[in-house]
């Protein structure tokens, strides 16, 4: 029978057809318009993967910097067009190995990187020049990105030659992720300082990533995922232009990174409304001039929070279906998620699988050779529309706050995120939604797989790596740098040059990250449920 | 009857927080009394949490793979505390291989991705005698 209504993970009431009525409104050269025309909802490229394919980027990073490097060179000749970097959380933190809450956790979730050594061993034998580089860290974003720079330049490589992603994106670690360090306000200055110099320096280099993909895993809708990122995003401009940067000149390097989850009409039309949105906010809202400023690029994931424990294999359907969504989409580049994720961080067989995913899905089922293919269908068009109204309603709620930074201080998107995560919950539970092998369709003698263990190996051997960089460098010299970092935070100059020169000068993550803590505090949440 | 009172502990630097803040909840949908202790707590902060509290429970959330460090430490100082008898119970992703290692030190109640709430308040109702005379 099947009603005449249906609801997706949202709660959204979904009509069982869709007519030319539908869509009765939209105007095809103001709402949609060719590849490569503003307001891009139909891509951002005229030619889409014809001229440019995605790039295949395995976030990957486990155990010390030897470890992840040869994870990169398994990767890189698997296939793999880029790298992306995943940190451990005391790296995320800006705490060093030795730190009393680092303990047990050296290596755990990614790598470990606590100062350029680090950093030269996590790239070894890799050309800064010919891969691309993702790297995923936000509260330490600048100091990371400092030891970036100083290994291309003790290789000789050009900074205008480096090409890739600095996470940056503080804003939803205080909305989602909770990697902060900061409080909201300096943060948002050393993302500003990030901007001014790339600028000027790295041409080629994105900026920012402003990720939903975070707040989708905590428990937002996609129509919250769009309308809270999109609204950082516009939160930045904001701060870029207040700190006296004219809008065109940084806007062009902002890049987004959003979730693919497992509701696949709705995903292809969230990417889709994003595109649209950004071109309208960023011209009528700011007066960008340049069609690169207009241009919503982005990275895709799928979504982690799909992945079951249980039937780890199913997980590969899961994937493969929600990489075809960001592909059909539009995609700039892509992560697959590995079958055994919601057990551990992948083993290297499952990681190549993952890739394989994409590879199937760029070489064999042909959806790449057509632009915006589900443009028109009137059940996207609709979707794409409504999804637009929607985060423009949570645009009007969070300007009335007086911006995204106001209404983080006062818990708004964190609170909005919770209750969705629990009316989830709650859905599953009352099977309202079926989560195959989870709550339907169970095992009952389900054999376990084996997954990859990280040991305390790791630990030790960063402690000692730590050790003998304090042993090596000049603490004359990590002082007056360190100092100059301080007085630089205090005085309000750019950051950037001054964490270069500590970087030089070998000091570590926590010791720079530890400066700033001294001249600005710690934030601390408020602990709500 | 007094209610079960229960301590939702992140500890770590780990900041994912969903699951923590949707048991949290769940719990006291079940009628428990729940203290949520907010993100990066070391042990020694939980467990004063869960003396001043006066809780029968103690939730740890941990996903970052640190609990062969946190748990054994939250036991042996709740010992020292005289609260031997406080349940603890863990969420998060935990290997089979260390839930053994957990249970041989007591900890039963370990519940790994895809548990259902509803188990998890089942498991707390049938081994927690809220403990009389605590200032009730």
């Amino acid at each position: 029978m099947g009603s005449a209504t249906d609801t997706t993970h949202s709660k959204r009431r979904v009509e069982r057809l869709y007519t030319p009525d539908s869509i009765a409104t939209l105007d095809y050269a103001r709402d949609l318009a060719d590849p490569g025309q503003y307001p891009y909802t139909r891509g951002i490229h005229p030619t889409g993967y014809r001229g440019k394919m995605w790039t295949m980027r395995q976030f990957a990073g486990f155990g010390t910097p030897e470890e992840t490097n040869q994870r990169y060179r398994q990767l890189l000749d698997a296939g793999g067009t880029g790298l992306s970097v995943a940190f451990d959380l005391p790296t995320l933190m800006g705490r060093d190995p030795d730190h009393e809450l680092a303990i047990g956790e050296v290596g755990k979730c990614g790598v470990s990187v606590a100062s350029l050594a680090d950093m030269e061993a996590l790239f070894a034998g890799i050309d800064l020049a010919r891969v691309t580089t993702s790297m995923t860290i936000n509260g330490p974003a600048s100091m990371i990105l400092a030891m970036y720079l100083v290994l291309a330049e003790q290789r000789g490589t050009d900074w205008s030659a480096l090409s890739g992603t600095i996470q940056n994106d503080i804003l939803k670690e205080f909305i989602a992720q909770k990697e902060f360090i900061y409080p909201p306000r300096p943060s948002m200055q050393l993302i500003t300082d990030v901007f001014a110099f790339c600028a000027e320096r790295m041409p080629r280099w994105n900026t920012i990533s402003v990720s939903g993909y975070h707040i989708r895993e905590a428990g937002a809708t996609a129509a919250q995922e769009l309308a809270f990122t999109l609204r950082d995003g516009i939160e930045y401009i904001q701060y870029g232009i207040d700190a006296g940067l004219p809008v065109d000149v940084f806007a062009p390097r902002i890049s987004f990174f959003f979730n693919s989850h497992s509701d696949f009409f709705e995903e292809i039309a969230k990417f889709r409304a994003a595109r649209r949105i950004w071109a309208r906010v960023m011209r009528e809202r700011f007066k960008a001039q340049s069609p690169r400023s207009w241009q919503l690029r982005f990275h895709t994931q799928t979504a982690g929070v799909s992945l079951t424990a249980q039937q780890p294999y199913n997980n590969v359907v899961r994937t493969a279906l929600q990489a075809m969504a960001a592909v059909l989409a539009g995609t700039q580049s892509l992560h697959t998620n590995a079958l055994d994720e919601a057990l551990a961080l992948p083993t290297a067989e499952a990681a190549t699988l993952a890739l394989r995913t994409q590879q199937i899905i760029a070489e064999e089922t042909g959806v790449k050779d057509v632009v915006d293919p589900l443009g028109g269908s009137y059940f996207v068009e609709a979707l794409t529309s409504e999804l637009e109204r929607e985060a423009l309603a949570y645009f009007d709620a969070i300007d009335r706050m007086g911006g995204m930074v106001a209404a983080i201080e006062r818990g708004y998107p964190q609170r909005e995120i919770a209750e969705s995560a629990y009316r989830s919950q709650q859905a599953i539970e009352a099977k309202e939604q079926i989560i195959v092998g989870v709550n339907e369709f169970m095992a009952h003698d389900e054999r376990p797989i084996s997954t990859l263990y990280i040991d305390e190996a790791a630990q030790q051997h960063q402690l000692e790596r730590l050790d003998e960089v304090r042993r090596r460098r000049d603490p004359a010299r990590v002082r007056a740098a360190l100092d100059a970092l301080a007085a630089g935070a205090v005085a309000g100059t750019n950051t950037m040059p001054l964490l270069l020169d500590a970087v030089r000068a070998y000091a570590t993550l926590g010791e720079m990250c530890d400066t700033l803590r001294h001249v600005w505090g710690e934030y601390v949440e408020e602990a709500v449920i | 009857m007094r209610k079960i009172r229960v301590v939702i502990a992140k500890p770590g630097l780990d900041g994912h927080d969903r699951g923590a803040k949707v048991i949290a909840r769940a719990l006291r949908d079940a009628g428990m009394e729940v203290i949520y202790t907010g993100l990066r707590q070391t042990p020694e902060q939980i467990v004063t949490a869960a003396l001043q509290e006066d809780a029968d429970v103690i939730g740890l959330s941990i996903l970052s793979g640190a609990h062969m460090h946190i748990c054994p430490r939250v036991l042996e100082l709740l010992k020292e505390k005289g609260l031997a008898d406080v349940l603890v119970v863990v969420g998060g992703i935990i290997p089979d291989t260390d839930v053994s290692k957990l249970n041989a030190l007591g900890i039963e109640g370990i519940f790994q991705p895809g548990t259902p709430m509803h188990e998890i308040v089942d498991f707390i109702n049938r081994r927690v005698h809220p403990r009389v005379g605590a200032g009730s």
